[in-house]
């Protein structure tokens, strides 16, 4: 069977998804496709349906689905091509060098596709009870808190009426006041690290303006209740993170809210022989945000878990323009000649988790290129400071970081131009005194 | 006298930020804050805390089968105000199509302030 053949196929019709393919009609692609896997674009924004979304891209604070319109219009007014209800099966490599994309949807059937280029855009999901090993049965009740916002503000159903929160992510907290406002009873919000990983102002309008405490250090150590949750108890945990015998505390309730943690859904990227991150458990990628597999480039939360949409915005204009790149350079085939790209690896130290990208190239940053990172403790009165071959060439001070927020610093041509010869970058923090 | 305990939500931070009133009100001292924005901030929200509310309401006709609309405050209403702005929303069930923008409740809990839509449903 003849695989249909395209520029540039997107896997993923959400934030990321949609700013890539206008990133990269920009940049002169046209014949471009999304696919996505729900019945509408916009993604995981159609059922944040709070406001705070677009400071940075818009100058305003718009909901969730407000801000999703905002660059569905975008890709309708360019007449870019996606297909909704369709779920991408494989993709991968083909012998002439083409990237092949396997899909379904009810309409087409089968699916086979081909490009020159490929961008992964397919977000992530949460990290499940039983990623999380807390004993008891498996009642109903227990709910991922993006779940419980699905059945909340897509489907209208209320899916408890007494609620124990695990874990202080972003989803957990607006899930707080959400559940809240419908009628729910939220007790209690346990977070087993001394620190929440959400926003200061999440805790602030979802907790503490509806008195909804916050547990620091605490977790869940048994669910009870066979056929439905009937109650939670939850232990303060040592600098070990291990619960702390005499501490238990009880609480009736129905349902368990699990907030811990996002997860790049990368299946399909390992699929196609990508090398993977295993601290961000996305693909590792160059100043292009390519990944090891050349014309394949990935952004959003596929690549690593972002605070703000508007980053993920921004990073995915970045991945559609370096893709359009790409394809310009295919000509008739499939695929790019080698360039001689050089690799220059980014390497860190003192606190800093990972960067991304890992690897840059100091000709393509183009005017500047923003190096996005987290650290993995609460550090204050610090200062960042990158080195280009051992010679500090920029300092940031931070009065506080934390893991919960996302860090950049801004690489500038007129800095690597200083270094014609570039071998090492290194980003390390220190302390600011 | 009394004294009111806030978390500045300026920036990481999150400084602990105490305000100092008398019996009407009056702010004596704001402390705590290391910078100009927590007291911005402290002051803002002792006497005239606002917040956008979002919530959503059922729609009917939809052809697609949505059963939602999300809903917001098309500006901050008073923080008291909220509880009574969601049940001014109970029972409101609106036709589709639906826009962004669409007023799905006038005036609403007498705010002075629309109930819009935020999502576009056929």
């Amino acid at each position: 069977m003849e695989r249909t053949v395209y520029d540039l196929i997107i896997v993923g019709g959400g934030p990321a998804g949609l700013a890539a393919a206008v990133g990269a009609y920009d940049a002169g692609l046209r014949n471009i496709l999304i696919l996505e896997r729900d019945l509408r674009l916009g993604g995981i924004l159609n059922q944040c349906i709070h406001n705070g979304f677009g400071l940075h891209t818009f100058q305003e604070e718009l909901t969730g689905p407000e801000y999703a319109q905002r660059f569905i219009d975008q890709v309708k007014e360019r007449g870019i091509a996606y297909k909704l209800d369709t779920m991408v099966l494989s993709i991968g490599k083909g012998e002439d060098g083409s990237k092949e994309v396997t899909a379904v949807n009810e309409t087409d059937g089968l699916l086979l596709l081909k490009a020159k280029a490929l961008i992964l855009a397919m977000g992530c999901r949460e990290r499940s009870r039983g990623a999380l090993n807390i004993p008891g049965f498996r009642p109903a009740g227990i709910y991922s808190a993006g779940t419980a916002q699905r059945l909340v503000n897509i489907e209208g159903y209320l899916p408890g009426r007494r609620v124990v929160i695990l874990g202080s992510g972003d989803i957990g907290l607006i899930m707080a006041r959400r559940m809240t406002l419908e009628g729910a009873r939220v007790m209690v919000c346990a977070e087993l690290m001394p620190y929440s990983g959400g926003l200061k102002r999440n805790i602030v309008q979802c907790l503490d303006d509806f008195g909804i405490p916050l547990k620091l250090s605490h977790t869940v150590v048994r669910i009870e209740g066979k056929e439905r949750v009937e109650g939670v108890v939850i232990a303060e945990v040592g600098p070990d993170r291990k619960p702390i015998p005499g501490t238990e505390e009880h609480y009736r309730c129905d349902t368990l809210l699990l907030s811990v943690g996002l997860l790049p859904e990368n299946e399909l990227t390992v699929g196609l022989g990508a090398e993977i991150s295993r601290i961000t458990n996305g693909p590792v990628v160059n100043e292009s945000l390519e990944t090891s597999v050349p014309g394949v480039f990935a952004a959003g939360n596929v690549l690593h878990v972002h605070d703000l949409v508007d980053y993920v915005s921004e990073e995915a204009k970045l991945a559609g323009e370096r893709a359009a790149d790409y394809v310009a350079a295919c000509g008739d085939g499939f695929t790019a000649p080698e360039d001689g790209a050089k690799r220059v690896p980014v390497t860190f130290a003192g606190g800093i988790r990972y960067t991304v990208p890992s690897a840059i190239d100091p000709g393509k940053i183009g005017n500047w290129l923003k190096i996005r990172f987290r650290v993995g403790d609460v550090m204050q009165n610090r200062k960042v400071v990158l080195y280009l071959d051992g010679e500090p060439a920029l300092t940031k001070k931070r009065r506080v970081m934390a893991p919960g927020e996302m860090e950049e610093l801004v690489l500038t041509a007129r800095h690597v131009q200083a270094h014609p010869d570039l071998k090492s970058i290194e980003i390390r923090v220190e302390e600011d005194v | 006298m009394k004294t009111v305990n806030l978390t500045c939500i300026g920036c990481p931070l999150g400084c602990p930020i105490e305000v100092m009133m008398d019996d009407d009100n009056n702010i004596l001292l704001v402390s705590g804050n290391s910078c100009p924005r927590g007291d911005k901030y402290a002051r803002k929200e002792v006497t005239a805390p606002t917040r956008i509310v979002t919530s959503s309401v059922r729609v009917f006709g939809s052809e697609k089968g949505e059963r939602m609309v999300p809903v917001k405050t098309a500006s901050d209403v008073p923080k008291k105000s909220i509880m009574e702005v969601i049940r001014d929303l109970r029972g409101v069930s609106v036709p589709c199509p639906v826009h962004i923008g669409d007023v799905v409740v006038k005036n609403v809990a007498g705010t002075g302030v629309d109930m819009i839509a935020t999502k576009e449903v056929e």
